[in-house]
């Protein structure tokens, strides 16, 4: 892992340090007339990191999508380190990064040109000197100048990871950070989840790789259908008591 | 203005990876002037006399190519999210795109001049004042073009349904320019197209503004 992941984020004027990275109360979002999440509650420390667990279609994604601000709740309210969305978004999405399960880049540009849109709109430099070493860090260092419509699904993943790591959020919500990645890949996200925890940063991931989401966050979180069915210590996650909660256990129907 | 500018440069990357689609708007503008003459036939004082109501309906047709792709390859890609996920303002996006937008029909305006001149034989002394009426007339193309072309990027039937909402909007812009633009090839002894001229930059302001406002609302959940 690079010195660069490990360096500790700006600290641009912000909330107190004493109030909470992530909250939500009584969050509700519906999609149609289906809720795809019903009152669900959630309060993490900074500097803490949570594993959320749940079936297809559970909610983990809308709650994600929620906290990042791109989605609104319906009911319901959400403060990023103490800020609240509705209030002052500008100053919440400078704080908080959401790797995204979907592929959003702009294909007919090169990985090197979707990082460098990234960082003009980020105020970072956008000097190829600067993001080749970010692209070195998810091993597309080579494929910098090749248009992303050629690269692989994982070599996309690969990308979001590296877009999201360069605005060095201090809230960092990790959607299926696994999704289409081979093994060295899942290594990468390991060494990346703890770079980010070593430099302070909150950590939330979704991921049906249960133990390894266990193994490297503090908490664990089952959503089913919406709603918080089981919280607790992630290691109890992968012991039973979590994934029974939610019927996730193999075998489960 | 950090954001505008980063913004534009992004606008400006895309439109050079795809600029074979502005050779392809030209050629459909410029067919349908050639389209238009044959309508009117051999009169050649006709010809002339319409052919600012031609120019700016054949810039209007071609712009709704221009505007309709202008979101729809960033929403389908997802990549309007991950921009709307950093922390930059919507109306940069906005300005970025309309701004990027203008410049494109402004150079397929300037580059149908000289076909306009060619088939209707309407040529005129007052070239510099025809070209500003299309750089405002176009501005006026621009900013609720970009603003519906958001709305309608996702529909399925985006090719029909951003025409169907924008002509109605934009009816007051392509009267003023249509109507300086006519003044400025058959003669202005009144000096009428200053008016009209005056009018268009108007509603380009009122539109410039009101589109800026809210585009946060419509790409915003």
């Amino acid at each position: 892992m690079s010195p660069e992941i490990l360096s500790p984020p700006p600290t641009p004027p912000g909330p107190a340090s004493g109030t909470p990275a992530v909250e939500a109360e009584g969050v509700c979002r519906r999609y149609g007339r289906r809720w795809a999440l019903v009152n669900v509650d959630l309060s993490l420390p900074r500097g803490s990191s949570l594993v959320v667990a749940g079936r297809n279609g559970s909610g983990k994604s809308t709650l994600f999508r929620v906290l990042s601000t791109l989605v609104r709740p319906d009911r319901g309210t959400t403060r990023i380190l103490g800020l609240d969305p509705r209030a002052d978004l500008h100053s919440v999405r400078r704080r908080v990064a959401l790797l995204s399960h979907h592929s959003n880049h702009h294909e007919a540009l090169s990985a090197l040109e979707n990082l460098e849109v990234a960082a003009r709109f980020l105020g970072r430099p956008p000097h190829r000197a600067a993001l080749v070493p970010k692209l070195a860090e998810v091993g597309l260092a080579e494929r910098a100048d090749d248009p992303v419509t050629t690269f692989s699904a994982g070599m996309r993943k690969r990308l979001t990871l590296a877009r999201t790591l360069l605005q060095e959020a201090e809230v960092v919500l990790l959607d299926e950070p696994y999704g289409q990645l081979d093994p060295p890949g899942f290594r990468l996200v390991d060494d990346v989840v703890a770079a980010l925890r070593s430099r302070g940063a909150t950590v939330l991931m979704a991921t049906h790789q249960l133990e390894r989401g266990a193994a490297l966050c503090e908490r664990g979180l089952v959503l089913e259908a919406g709603r918080v069915a089981w919280t607790g210590p992630a290691r109890d996650l992968v012991r039973g008591s979590g994934l029974d909660s939610a019927g996730l256990a193999e075998g489960g129907a | 203005m950090r954001e505008l500018s980063a913004a534009l440069r992004k606008e400006a990357l895309l439109q050079w990876r795809t600029r074979a689609q502005l050779a392809a708007v030209f050629v459909f503008g410029a067919s349908a002037l050639l389209l238009f003459s044959f309508a009117i036939g051999p009169d050649s004082a006709a010809l002339r006399q319409h052919s600012a109501g031609f120019l700016w309906l054949g810039l209007l047709l071609a712009s709704t190519l221009t505007l309709a792709e202008s979101f729809h390859s960033e929403m389908e890609q997802r990549a309007l999210e991950a921009q709307l996920l950093l922390p930059v303002r919507p109306a940069a996006l906005f300005y970025g795109k309309a701004i990027s937008n203008w410049a494109q029909l402004s150079l397929l305006g300037f580059a149908l001049v000289p076909v306009m001149v060619v088939l209707y034989d309407a040529g005129t002394d007052r070239l510099g004042a025809l070209l500003g009426v299309i750089l405002l007339g176009t501005a006026g193309l621009s900013a609720p073009g970009t603003l519906y072309a958001a709305m309608t990027s996702q529909a399925r039937a985006r090719q029909t349904l951003l025409p169907l909402l924008l002509f109605p909007l934009v009816v007051p812009v392509l009267l003023a320019a249509t109507r300086a633009s006519s003044l400025l090839i058959t003669g202005d002894p009144m000096d009428q197209a200053r008016s009209w001229i005056a009018l268009l930059a108007c509603f380009d302001a009122i539109y410039w503004s009101l589109c800026g406002l809210l585009f946060g609302r419509v790409v915003e959940d």
